[in-house]
């Protein structure tokens, strides 16, 4: 790690002001990717702001029917919360399954969809449940906010302050993990609002996204069954030495199949 | 009466409390007055000409006390690191050895080649100097696998070592086994590979290097499984320091597996640049340097066959691999996947004639050595893989194809085709145990329970001999070994009837303290408090071999008894003495001396006094004193057997494969703690399991780069991987030539477990056809492997 100057801000106003101050300054979630990444001397920053004593970061609370989930709130909150549980089970059992304990027992869902990791889990749960992003300045739809591999909607210095979630009829995540890391290898939210079906595949691809003919199928007909005909193409998706491409079109389906399984 | 902590007690283990509450002092809690640290500046190529290195800018940062080179090594005449066993090849040529510096001098052989050491006042000093180092590379292809590099116009590791061969040996009869073939009624083969693994112990390596201007004497403290092989190697070989001049320590250990047998560049630099810059320097691996430069294990690519007459007995087997070498010849590293591999390969079977092939091979990867088990986890791999195929083919139930070959318990002592002698063993009963501990007969129930919930199930066997306490120098020598393999031990009374015992093997997770104290308590009836085990520091103990292929008790263990019976002598003189008594009338028993057929009595406590307050000694005839040393060189190897079965269930959309149930029954011969010798199957069967569904090392097979170079990429297994184990041992099959009877444990759970699950998966699979599958069986091998084998699936 190399030499960073740290600070503790007690509002997002400070943090804002401080973020302006500095030469490179990165604010600090949980630090589950940011302090391996200082750790291996991959990153640099001058100032380090860590938004752990933001009471406007944290917290669940029910809004507008929906869930509404501060920055700073980490894993093991979610997977544990009772309103989480009673209002959208399926972000609850989501949570639960991020890596492991001491991951979860850290890791915030700010920094998890700043980070936009492409086998990260909350991603797929933003866009399935037509989430909205709350920064510092504006909201941002869930659907516009993953723009690619580790990119995002946000501008330089914008401060997530929270995800406003909405309530589904039901909704379901099933997860293939990476063996090693834990992390998705593939990850499939489905969630039904009325008539709508959204089916969000995180792990698969360079970045979270919708799959359109399963969509299609499902709201026509939302059985496991009816997912036969649709699949997902192996083209432009992910290959590591864990799953190839192929593989991971394949899971996408298996994984679909049991989130609607599971959404009963 | 029974002593509570004598033999066969399930003793737990004394040295736990401190592990488990953080009191262990592991070579990185050691600090000294004026200490250093030392960053290792390492190459990021695999492999690379160094045209230059420029120090300059390094030298001028905060606290940097030095930079270091190759080139300061060979100016000092510092040597290269030795190899501790030498192979001829087929042709009597012997291996090629070249030259393994502690610090790269003019080219990087593998990612992580050290090419420069920065010392400074703090560790991140050291580390922000390190990145100023300048070194020109001139990058050069590189030979990653074994295969590739033994291709002609493969990249050479070494110029003067042609097509990357270090060496071609063989065992055994080729011409008996050629004509075996050719009389056979079927032959089954299989082509395999035994993949590379990182050994991954707890603690990462670290080494503390002092010199004592005073008295000259160096101080290495290292993380080592056997203080005084680096003692005599660095010192002998290396740093040219003598041996009265030089002291190793290896404190508590967390954890080698075998990574940490062999002497190490860290060492050496640290104990050299002590002296040249004056003031203690301590190197600590970083968990990324452990993945990039540990020496690994395994990496072997076989091809076998077996054949077999028309009743399925076994006439023959062929075998040749090539094993990878990475780019130096780590310590043991020749030994492995020859006289620890090839040897084994007669297994449980009375095959009468064995032929094995072995090509050696330079790759620009890191050394390769023993890892957990060593040669004996491959030798079982394979023939346990091939027998299941020859089962499959043959329509001959595995289990019983299996007994029809075995080495009858009769027939022991057993002289195999591949040098070895078992001296005991019932492999039938081993089988007759667990056959009913896993409801063989039940299984077609089980698989179609299975099947009703869209799974597949498999069971498989692996029975499993290997050759442990290690080694009679005699053999050894004569195959190469360039050391003696007995062990030293010292068993020392108190004047107040306490013992130290001074042992020259090494504990890094196996219990010692507890088990060796337990020999003590029972032969002399001492409270277990009152034995003190002494390890790891050689200036304490007599000159040892340390801790390594299951050799500790059978060999270490023995030298304790010996030591033990050196005392009782002593002790009956002096009761003799007292008690006016001829000696030949004085009885020992659990710490008793009585005068046969009298009530006259001493305890050894009362003896041990005597023997330091000896105020009226016939000082001619009995010395004072009553502290015994001994060596111990066994008279043979030992063979721990057993027999494996493992079920697995696999998840035909996913690929993925749950471990459902995994039994071991063992012959160990005698056990002296059974606690521990669970605790030492539990762990050796988890690593075999890693080995069968996770653990994969991965280099790019282009530029030489480490893929699994984290725990993000490289899986081990985890508790929630496993399922409860089932563990059985018998003890009627003591070994027959150390006086303790036991085998050694340590390494079996590995050795048997993999080659277990393998069957086990495979044979989940052969409802698609699927007749073999390399390891890590990982879910998108086995999906791969389904959907080969499903015709609707691979036409979409
Ligand atoms: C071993 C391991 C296993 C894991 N497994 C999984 C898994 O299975 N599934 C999964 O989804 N994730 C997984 N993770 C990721 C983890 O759960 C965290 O979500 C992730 O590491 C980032 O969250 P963090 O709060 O730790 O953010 P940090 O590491 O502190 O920050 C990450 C990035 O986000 C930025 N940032 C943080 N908060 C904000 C904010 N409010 N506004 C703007 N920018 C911000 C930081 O500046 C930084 O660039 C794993 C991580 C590890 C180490």
């Amino acid at each position: 790690m190399y030499a960073f100057t740290y600070h503790r801000p007690k509002s997002v106003a400070d943090a804002v002001s401080l973020l302006g101050q500095f030469e490179d300054p990165k604010l600090l979630g949980g630090g589950q990717t940011l302090l391996p990444t200082l750790k291996q001397r991959l990153a640099r920053p001058s100032d380090l702001i860590d938004l752990g004593q933001i009471p406007e970061l944290q917290g669940i609370r029910e809004e507008a029917g929906g869930l509404t989930v501060g920055a700073f709130t980490r894993h093991a909150e979610v997977a544990h919360s009772d309103v989480v549980k009673r209002v959208i089970p399926a972000l609850a059992s989501l949570a639960e399954g991020i890596g492991d304990r001491q991951v979860r027992n850290m890791g915030t869902l700010g920094g998890s969809i700043c980070n936009a990791d492409p086998s990260a889990d909350y991603p797929a749960a933003v866009v399935a449940l037509k989430a909205t992003v709350r920064t510092d300045r504006r909201e941002i739809a869930g659907d516009d906010f993953f723009t690619g591999m580790f990119e995002t909607a946000l501008e330089p210095g914008e401060i997530v302050t929270a995800v406003h979630f909405q309530k589904p009829d039901k909704a379901a995540y099933a997860k293939f993990r990476n063996p090693a890391s834990r992390y998705a290898i593939v990850g499939v939210f489905v969630a039904v609002f009325g008539s709508e079906v959204r089916v969000a595949v995180t792990g698969a691809g360079p970045s979270v996204f919708r799959a359109d003919d399963m969509e299609t199928a499902l709201s026509q007909d939302f059985r496991a069954d009816a997912l036969n005909g649709a699949s997902v193409s192996a083209a432009g998706l992910n290959a590591d030495i864990h799953a190839s491409a192929d593989y991971r079109a394949h899971l996408v389906r298996v994984m679909a199949r049991r989130a609607v399984e599971a959404c009963g | 009466m029974a002593n509570p902590n004598g033999i066969g007690a399930p003793v737990r283990r004394r040295e736990d409390a401190r592990f488990l509450t953080g009191r262990g002092t592991y070579t990185d809690d050691i600090n000294r007055p004026g200490q250093t640290h030392a960053v290792f500046v390492r190459s990021p190529y695999a492999h690379a000409r160094i045209t230059g290195i420029d120090a300059t800018e390094a030298m001028q940062a905060p606290g940097v006390v030095a930079v270091l080179t190759g080139a300061d090594m060979e100016t000092d005449k510092v040597g290269s690191l030795p190899c501790g066993w030498q192979i001829h090849s087929k042709d009597g040529s012997p291996m090629k050895e070249p030259p393994h510096f502690p610090i790269a001098r003019d080219r990087a052989r593998y990612v992580g080649d050290a090419v420069a050491v920065v010392i400074a006042e703090t560790r991140e000093q050291a580390k922000d100097a390190a990145e100023l180092v300048m070194v020109n590379y001139e990058e050069l292809p590189a030979a990653v696998t074994s295969l590739k590099a033994l291709e002609g116009g493969a990249p050479l590791v070494h110029d003067d070592v042609g097509g990357n061969l270090c060496f071609d040996w063989h065992l055994g009869d080729a011409a008996a086994v050629d004509a075996a073939f050719s009389q056979a009624a079927h032959v089954a083969k299989i082509d395999l590979i035994n993949q590379r693994l990182i050994p991954n112990a707890m603690e990462p390596r670290a080494a503390l290097g002092e010199y004592d201007r005073a008295t000259g004497e160096h101080t290495l403290t290292t993380t080592s499984q056997n203080p005084h092989v680096i003692r005599l190697l660095m010192g002998a070989f290396v740093l040219g320091i003598p041996e009265h001049k030089l002291r190793v320590v290896a404190p508590d250990v967390g954890g080698g597996f075998g990574s940490k047998i062999f002497h190490y560049g860290e060492e050496a630099v640290v104990t050299w640049a002590a002296k040249k810059i004056g003031r203690p320097v301590k190197w600590t691996a970083e968990r990324s340097e452990s993945f990039l430069t540990d020496a690994h294990g395994r990496d072997h690519v076989s091809h076998a066959e077996l054949a077999m007459d028309r009743d399925g007995n076994f006439l023959a087997l062929r075998v040749s691999t090539v094993a990878n070498m990475g780019a130096y010849l780590s310590t043991f590293a020749p030994s492995i996947p020859t006289y620890l591999y090839a040897t084994l390969l007669a297994g449980q079977y009375k095959t009468p004639a064995i032929y094995a092939e072995v090509k050696a091979v330079f790759t620009n990867t890191v050394p390769v050595d023993a890892y957990r088990g060593a040669g004996r986890p491959e030798a079982c791999y394979l023939i346990e893989r091939l027998v299941e195929v020859a089962a499959a083919e043959t329509g001959i139930d595995k289990t019983e194809l299996r007994r029809r070959n075995f080495v009858p318990a009769s027939a022991m002592p057993y002289q195999t085709p591949v040098a070895l002698q078992y001296d005991t063993g019932d492999f039938a009963k081993n089988l007759d145990i667990a056959l009913p501990l896993v409801d063989y007969d039940g299984f077609a129930a089980r698989k179609a329970e299975s099947a009703r919930r869209g799974k597949l199930r498999g069971i498989g066997f692996a029975t499993y001999i290997e050759a442990c306490g290690i080694a009679p120098s005699n053999v050894a020598g004569a195959l190469g070994a360039r050391a003696g393999l007995y062990e030293s031990a010292e068993v020392r009374f108190h004047p107040t009837g306490s013992v130290t015992v001074f042992t020259g093997s090494h504990s890094h997770g196996q219990g010692h303290e507890t088990t060796f104290a337990q020999l003590v308590s029972e032969r002399f009836g001492v409270p277990i408090e009152n034995v003190e085990i002494v390890h790891g520091d050689t200036s304490k103990i007599p000159f040892g071999m340390g801790t390594y292929g299951s050799r500790s008790l059978a060999v270490g263990g023995s030298a304790i008894v010996k030591a033990m019976d050196k005392v009782e002598r002593k002790a009956k003189k002096i009761a003799a003495h007292m008690l006016e008594a001829a000696e030949a009338d004085i009885e020992a028993k659990d710490g008793r001396f009585v005068v046969a057929g009298t009530d006259k009595a001493l305890t050894i406590g009362d003896i041990a006094l005597q023997a330091y307050v000896p105020h009226n000694f016939p000082l001619d005839e009995l010395e004072p004193g009553l502290d015994e040393q001994a060596f111990y060189d066994p008279k043979n190897f030992t063979y721990p057997n057993g027999c494996h079965v493992c079920e697995v269930e696999i998840d035909p959309d996913t690929g993925v494969v749950q471990v459902v149930s995994f039994a071991a029954v063992d012959d160990f011969g005698r056990v002296i703690n059974p606690l521990i010798v669970e605790g030492q199957v539990h762990g050796g069967l988890v690593q075999g399991i890693g080995q069968a569904l996770y653990e994969n090392c991965v280099y790019d097979e282009e530029s030489g780069q480490l893929i699994t170079g984290s725990y993000m990429d490289y899986c081990m297994p985890r508790a929630d991987d496993v399922p409860s184990f089932t563990v059985r041992y018998h003890e009627d099959q003591p070994c027959t030539h150390n006086p303790l009877g036991v085998k050694g444990c340590g390494e079996a759970g590995t050795i048997g477990a993999s080659a277990a699950v393998m069957n086990a998966v495979v044979h989940a699979l052969s409802e698609y056809g699927v007749t073999h599958l390399d390891m890590p069986a990982t879910p998108e091998r086995v999906w791969q492997a389904i959907r080969r084998h499903t015709p609707a699936q691979a036409a979409e």
